[in-house]
């Protein structure tokens, strides 16, 4: 029983402003029109600020010469070029460095927390160093390592370092051999689907024949063959359609090849190496989160140890650790920013740097690129709570 | 099923296994090394591969950081190789040379003095805080969070008619405006975070609306966007006239950054405890502030320490990126000498960033380490 609800039912009078239901509006309202005041503060302000300063107003830019270049454009992009079109590049660069980020902070994480993990000393001493120092020191500074420390230090283009598997390392980046994709490769693309889809319809079978049986096919061996063995033997089938582009090492440069430059590495590496400690600390949490007796109950069944780990300890340690992976993927998107201190052209150097220079419009920029990143993290969101009703634990 | 012995029972195993002998006895360090490194052929080939490379890297490390480097140096030219004829290891000698700068930044020598009070009185605020057996809890949080933020502002700003000269805050720099920004973000955020955190749980859909849109769009967008905000579009927001400092605008968004980050902390502690408590003090015919104040907050501000702690460590390694809107803190102050002529050097760097990482780490090491005692010492109270 509420107050209200104990004041109306023995009548005592209540003085109007002690009333909770009153006062509770009183607040709301004066709450209401502060934040009203503060916005039109604030907005007009701005409009009287930006007509001292000859700002223009609104999103007549878009369509603007830009008139600069950008390092690395994925898409065809000229100082001719708009400034709408120079956002899609700075959009792109950072998809581009974040999306290869996230897949080598997450090898390197999972290997390290593996390790984390591990029984041996000397093992788990090591990566529990490796999550210690990364974790406590700031990105940036780990970016101004690679970049200005390690990648800078190189030898010139005349003297690049050889990688095995015909990359080459020097002070302009690093060179890679580019895939050549020839006519018929599309044939290889569509049936490493079918082999997806074919995989998929396979597991489904072997779920149903193991429950009414009790026996299973080797799923992991067919599929396997199915989704490496299908598509290489359409490879040959159709004579090969894939060549590469090998950088070739002349007297004094480098001829050929995917050029990434230095700033793409130094993000990627830094962002990797950084990211893989807070990952390494999700995945240990995860499977430490498993309790003992599960294994021990999975052992007792008569399941070995590889089965024990796939069909007993990672449900369950996923269930732990998604959400936490999920949320250092939307940090390192967001940490990708920092591409500004070194001059990767990410959005947030295109946009929020070179275009708001040249047209002063602050508000315009800064909110478009806020923008960007907070649909970013309400995909991420929506996402996370589709994942967690999926994988709730069902009570009885 | 009908006859449980039949051989159709998968799971049930057909032949007995054969006998296997009884483990090894050993015992002291041999029994240690042989469960912890050589427990089996993949275990044995780890430790040794692992061994190795730190065999291969440690004493170089050391032999570059400890046994060869210029501890003393004037410019570049006292730690190349080639002019001296001798390899050389780290150059700390330029560490040595621009101490000054990375703990004071500009501020004129004959002031220094009151940077150094401004040290000590933060280090015995957070002594009196945090060190769990020192008396006068209350009066340190009013210390701290009271008399520190005013007397350090008065000290390092300076107030003509005490005497103390102004120094106007673009001659701040280095380890002192990166310990500003994370103490201004701390004293701020804290009760920030708690206001919006209770804004976040509250009856008042209004509050409760304007505090969770607060939250999520500060925690949606990077840092960066959000120092961007403060020091281009935050001079447009207000009068003309006005033209707030440039370290008050960063200052501003760094503490609405961790503010939010904050409340989602000690949302956590607020959802941890029991209904019954609320109910409880409810009962007893305390209002909403006394029964947060006195019942509530206390309780949960206890359980959330650890997150607390871990978003200054957070907080305290963010504040790099103030240099990206032109504030001269200590990472950036090494940056500028790493530029200066005098110093230009391919192995500088390298040096510099080992020093930095040092301070950075010891700093957000001893904060984590903090912590995890903490975590302890709170564990053990709630302990059956």
């Amino acid at each position: 029983m509420s107050t209200q609800d104990i004041a109306r039912h023995t009548s005592l009078k209540v003085v109007f402003y002690n009333d909770p239901k009153i006062r509770s509006l009183f607040f709301q309202v004066l709450l209401l029109v502060a934040v009203v005041a503060l916005f039109w503060f604030a907005y007009d302000n701005t409009v009287a600020n930006l007509k001292k300063r000859n700002i223009a107003q609104g999103f007549a830019f878009w369509n603007v010469e830009a008139g600069f270049d950008i390092s690395q454009t994925l898409i065809s992009y000229s100082a001719a070029s708009s400034y709408g079109r120079a956002f899609w590049v700075g959009l792109l660069n950072t998809l581009l460095v974040s999306g290869l980020s996230i897949f080598f902070a997450t090898l390197i994480g999972l290997i390290v927390g593996i390790l984390r993990l591990s029984k041996n000393w000397v093992v788990s001493r090591l990566a529990g160093f490796y999550i210690e120092l990364f974790r406590n020191i700031p990105l940036l500074l780990v970016l101004y390592f690679w970049y200005g420390a390690v990648l800078s230090s190189l030898p010139e283009p005349r003297n690049s370092l050889s990688i095995p598997g015909d990359i080459w390392l020097n002070s302009r980046g690093l060179l890679v051999p580019r895939p050549v994709f020839l006519d018929q490769f599309w044939v290889v693309g569509l049936s490493f689907a079918i082999a997806i889809v074919g995989t998929f319809f396979l597991l489904r079978f072997n779920a149903k024949r193991q429950a009414a049986t009790g026996e299973r096919l080797p799923a992991g061996w067919i599929s396997m063959a199915l989704i490496l063995g299908l598509p290489l033997f359409i490879y040959f089938l159709v004579g090969q359609p894939l060549g590469f582009d090998l950088p070739v090492k002349g007297r004094f440069n480098l001829t050929g090849g995917l050029n990434l430059a230095p700033e793409l590495v130094a993000m990627v590496v830094g962002l990797s190496t950084y990211t893989a400690a807070f990952i390494a600390e999700a995945v240990r949490a995860g499977v430490v989160a498993v309790s003992k007796g599960q294994s021990e109950a999975a052992h007792s069944l008569g399941l070995n140890d590889g089965q024990t780990l796939r069909l007993v300890v990672l449900p369950q340690a996923l269930r732990v650790i998604v959400p936490p992976l999920n949320s250092e993927f939307l940090s390192l998107t967001k940490n990708s920013t920092l591409g500004v201190s070194i001059g990767y052209p990410d959005l947030v150097n295109v946009f929020t740097g070179t275009v708001l220079n040249q047209t002063g419009q602050a508000v315009e920029m800064v909110s478009v690129t806020m923008l960007v990143y907070l649909t970013f993290s309400l995909l991420t969101s929506a996402f996370m709570n589709w994942f967690n009703t999926r994988v709730a634990l069902v009570e009885r | 099923m009908t006859d449980l012995m039949s051989s159709d029972i998968h799971f049930v195993r057909a032949s007995v296994l054969e006998e296997q002998r009884p483990p090894t006895r050993l015992s002291g360090p041999l029994l240690w090394m042989r469960e912890n490194l050589f427990s089996s052929w993949l275990n044995s080939l780890l430790t040794l591969v692992f061994v190795s490379g730190v065999a291969w890297v440690l004493p170089d490390l050391i032999h570059f950081t400890l046994v060869i480097p210029v501890w003393v140096a004037g410019s570049s030219k006292d730690c190349s190789a080639e002019l001296l004829g001798h390899p050389v290891g780290a150059c700390w000698g330029f560490v040595n040379a621009h101490f000054g700068y990375f703990l004071y930044g500009q501020y004129p020598d004959s002031e220094r003095w009151r940077v150094d009070i401004y040290y000590g009185l933060e280090a015995f605020g957070i002594f009196w805080i945090l060190y769990p057996k020192a008396p006068f809890k209350g009066a340190g949080l009013a210390f701290f969070f009271l008399v520190f933020p005013i007397v350090g502002f008065t000290l390092l700003s300076g107030m003509p008619s005490i005497g103390l000269r102004t120094v106007q805050t673009h001659f701040w720099g280095g380890f002192l405006v990166t310990i500003v920004i994370s103490t201004v973000g701390i004293v701020a955020s804290l009760p920030i975070g708690i206001l919006l955190a209770l804004g976040r749980r509250s009856a008042m859909p209004i509050a409760r609306l304007v505090s969770v849109i607060m939250i999520e769009f500060v925690r949606g967008v990077p840092l960066i966007t959000v120092l961007f905000m403060a020091n281009v579009m935050f001079p447009l927001f207000v009068p003309d006239g006005w033209r707030p400092d440039s370290l008050l605008r960063v200052l501003v968004g760094v503490g609405l950054f961790s503010a939010a980050y904050m409340a989602e902390a000690v949302r956590g502690g607020l959802q941890a405890i029991p209904r019954g408590q609320y109910e409880a003090a409810q009962a007893l015919g305390l209002g909403y502030w006394q029964m947060m104040i006195k019942i509530i907050l206390p309780q949960a501000l206890k359980i959330v320490i650890p997150n607390i702690v871990n978003n200054f460590i957070g907080l305290f390694k963010d504040t790099t990126l103030v240099a990206i809107v032109g504030i001269f803190d200590f990472l950036r102050t090494i940056q500028a000498s790493l530029a200066d002529p005098n110093w230009r050097s391919s192995t500088m760097p390298l040096a510099a960033y080992i020093f930095a990482a040092l301070v950075y780490f010891i700093f957000c090491y001893g904060m984590a380490s903090y912590s995890l005692a903490m975590e302890r010492r709170l564990q053990t109270g709630n302990r059956h």
